[in-house]
């Protein structure tokens, strides 16, 4: 079987009973970016002599009979918002062009201590601003279903890495869907965990109080052998969680057997009806019916006030966000640009000149929101009142839990756009997270999981599991016998299906 | 929603624009300025609907869980070099970042 073709837990077997080494596995991964990565541009950066050099090391460790861990050796692709020691991190944007971390993420150094190559640096809305991945600056990553679609965003270099086999797992971030979304329009899984539960030392800071790293994979397993990796606390980020993991590999592992007896499952009147497609619905509803099938109970929640998530969120990211940037200032890393026509410029109007030029058009935007959101005589009436809403969004989850294990419903609200279809029309682009939003808002773990092709455009849909902060493994535990039970249907995973690259793959012309 | 003067109204001017853009410390240009104006009255016309959703009573989240000051011990630990903190500076000299003139012609 094609090495690229295997999920990270078969690679982990291959590697442990000696049936492929970590450097043919890396290769062949590379080969394939190689042959594919042209049309897709789902990487920012390939690091072929780096990757390769750290698969040598791992197949040493497994010859001595000492692997660093189950993965050790299985290659993983690293969205570019995280910093890489030695590796170029742009977050997408031009201001950070060529800037090279002097330091790694804590959740690169836990990749990497437990002797996963690198592959490379994945592509990104910039600073994760976006639902496409057309807010790169470097030109948008493409759907492996359809050349012509968005992946998602803001991860959708690491969705569609996964999706079209370039990397077996992948590291995302999850501010407001930017794990979840992605995966489920381009079929694949991805997990946002309790906020706290991944640590965020070294992410390039989008909204402090909603970001979130976590797995993106083809498989719920993958998802949790991935989290158990990058998982735990850390002394370097204040808000980590200094607390043991739950067990999600083995919640992964009981779930596959497809059972969900006396699973209490809440099905979310807010997040669906108006405003999503067609198709996205009838694979949510067949969703659900499939989990009854398997024994679990479903109810009806309401959540009431998950009606002004989005706009909760839209002022809260962006006060954040415009905080955050403003260390990108053109005096110790990044872009430096004079302006024209001024001869010995200040700092300050150097300082102009380069967020003008460095920075694109939504980061503007949003810049300029925050900015207003924050200013005096509008701050009450805009972020406090937004803080005060988010804490209604948190009792709605906490009344919602209490009568329902997990929660579910479709994770976006359409499958794929068209390349360019919302570029300049934010609110719409907005809209994309309107399902994925909330479990940000409140902090709690939520997984997608690929549910079937829409039939009106055959592209792939997603259903989202959420469960109570701290709870991961039971988001786990439900997504993998949901995964299971519509694998079982399918006849193979939905992957299978996805002719989107049969033609760059057979070299033909697009 | 009543129409009480001391809220916001939900539109921003191509001046309120450029006076943001200023105090974020981008220039726009006034193409720009033209482009943004009305898509952020879009926006901002979405999110004015969460003003009197939360009553006085409710407090406000300002993080997802709860949280309390986290404490450690007061230990030298590895840093990095200088020169690594200066790696990605646009100029350095003599082991700091070199910055154009802080202080304005009036000044």
């Amino acid at each position: 079987m094609n090495l690229t073709r295997r999920t990270a837990a078969e690679l982990a077997e291959s590697l442990a009973s000696g049936d492929a080494t970590s450097v043919e596995i890396t290769r062949a991964h590379l080969d394939r970016i190689a042959e594919l990565d042209d049309a897709l541009h789902a990487f920012l950066h390939v690091d072929e002599e780096g990757a390769l050099a750290q698969a040598a090391a791992a197949d040493e460790r497994r010859a001595a009979g000492n692997p660093a861990s189950a993965l050790d050796g299985v290659p993983i692709a690293v969205k570019d918002v995280m910093a890489t020691k030695g590796l170029p991190t742009t977050c997408g944007s031009r201001i950070l062009e060529g800037w090279v971390p002097p330091y790694d993420a804590t959740v690169v150094a836990r990749v990497r201590a437990a002797g996963l190559p690198i592959l490379g640096k994945t592509n990104m809305d910039e600073f994760a601003m976006g639902s496409s991945t057309e807010h790169s600056a470097y030109g948008p990553t493409r759907n492996p279903w359809d050349l012509e679609r968005i992946p998602g965003g803001s991860g959708g270099g690491s969705s569609a890495a996964v999706a079209a086999f370039e990397a077996p797992i992948a590291l995302g971030t999850d501010t407001g869907g930017s794990i979840r979304q992605p995966g489920a329009v381009t079929g694949t899984v991805g997990m946002k965990p309790t906020y706290g539960g991944v640590s965020r030392y070294g992410l390039v800071a989008l909204a402090n109080s909603l970001d979130q790293a976590g797995p993106v994979t083809r498989t719920v397993l993958d998802a949790a052998l991935l989290h158990e990796v990058i998982g735990g606390h850390d002394p370097l980020d204040s808000t980590s969680i200094d607390q043991p993991l739950p067990d999600v590999v083995g919640a992964a592992r009981q779930g596959a057997s497809g059972d969900l007896t006396g699973v209490r499952i809440g099905v979310v009147t807010e997040l669906g009806g108006e405003g999503y497609q067609h198709g996205v619905l009838s694979r949510f509803q067949e969703s659900v019916d499939l989990m009854v099938e398997a024994g679990a109970e479903v109810v009806e929640v309401s959540c009431p006030h998950f009606v002004h998530a989005l706009a909760t969120y839209y002022l809260i990211l962006p006060a954040e966000a415009s905080s955050n940037l403003a260390r990108f200032d053109a005096m110790r890393y990044g872009l430096r640009v004079r302006p024209d026509g001024i001869e010995a410029p200040s700092a300050e109007e150097v300082m102009r000149a380069t967020r003008d030029a460095g920075f694109g058009e939504e980061v503007k935007r949003r810049i300029i929101l925050g900015t207003y959101a924050l200013s005096s005589g509008y701050y009450d009436a805009y972020y406090g009142q937004a803080q005060k809403v988010r804490t209604l969004v948190s009792r709605d989850f906490e009344a919602a839990f209490e009568r329902a294990d997990v929660l579910v419903s479709p994770t976006a609200p359409t499958t794929a756009f068209k390349l360019g279809e919302k570029l300049d029309d934010p609110l719409a682009m907005y809209l994309n997270d309107l399902a994925t939003i909330p479990a940000n808002l409140s902090g709690v773990p939520g997984i997608s999981i690929p549910s079937g092709l829409a039939e009106e455009d055959d592209l792939p849909t997603g259903v989202q599991v959420l469960a109570p902060a701290l709870a991961d493994d039971r988001v786990y535990r439900v997504g993998a016998a949901l995964e299971a039970l519509w694998t079982d249907r399918w006849g193979g995973p939905l992957l299978e299906r996805n002719h989107g690259l049969d033609a760059v793959e057979t070299g033909a012309p697009a | 929603m009543s129409e009480r003067p001391s809220e916001p109204a939900a539109a921003i001017s191509r001046d309120e624009v450029a006076h943001l853009a200023d105090l974020a410390r981008i220039d726009l240009s006034d193409a720009e300025l033209d482009h943004l104006a009305p898509q952020l009255n879009v926006i901002l016309e979405s999110v004015v609907s969460i003003q009197g959703v939360a009553g006085d009573d409710v407090p406000p989240t300002s993080h997802a869980l709860p949280l309390t000051n986290v404490f450690r011990d007061d230990v030298v630990t590895p840093g990095l070099t200088a020169e690594q903190a200066l790696s990605g500076a646009p100029e350095s000299e003599q082991q700091r970042f070199s910055v154009p003139r802080i202080l304005g012609e009036e000044q």
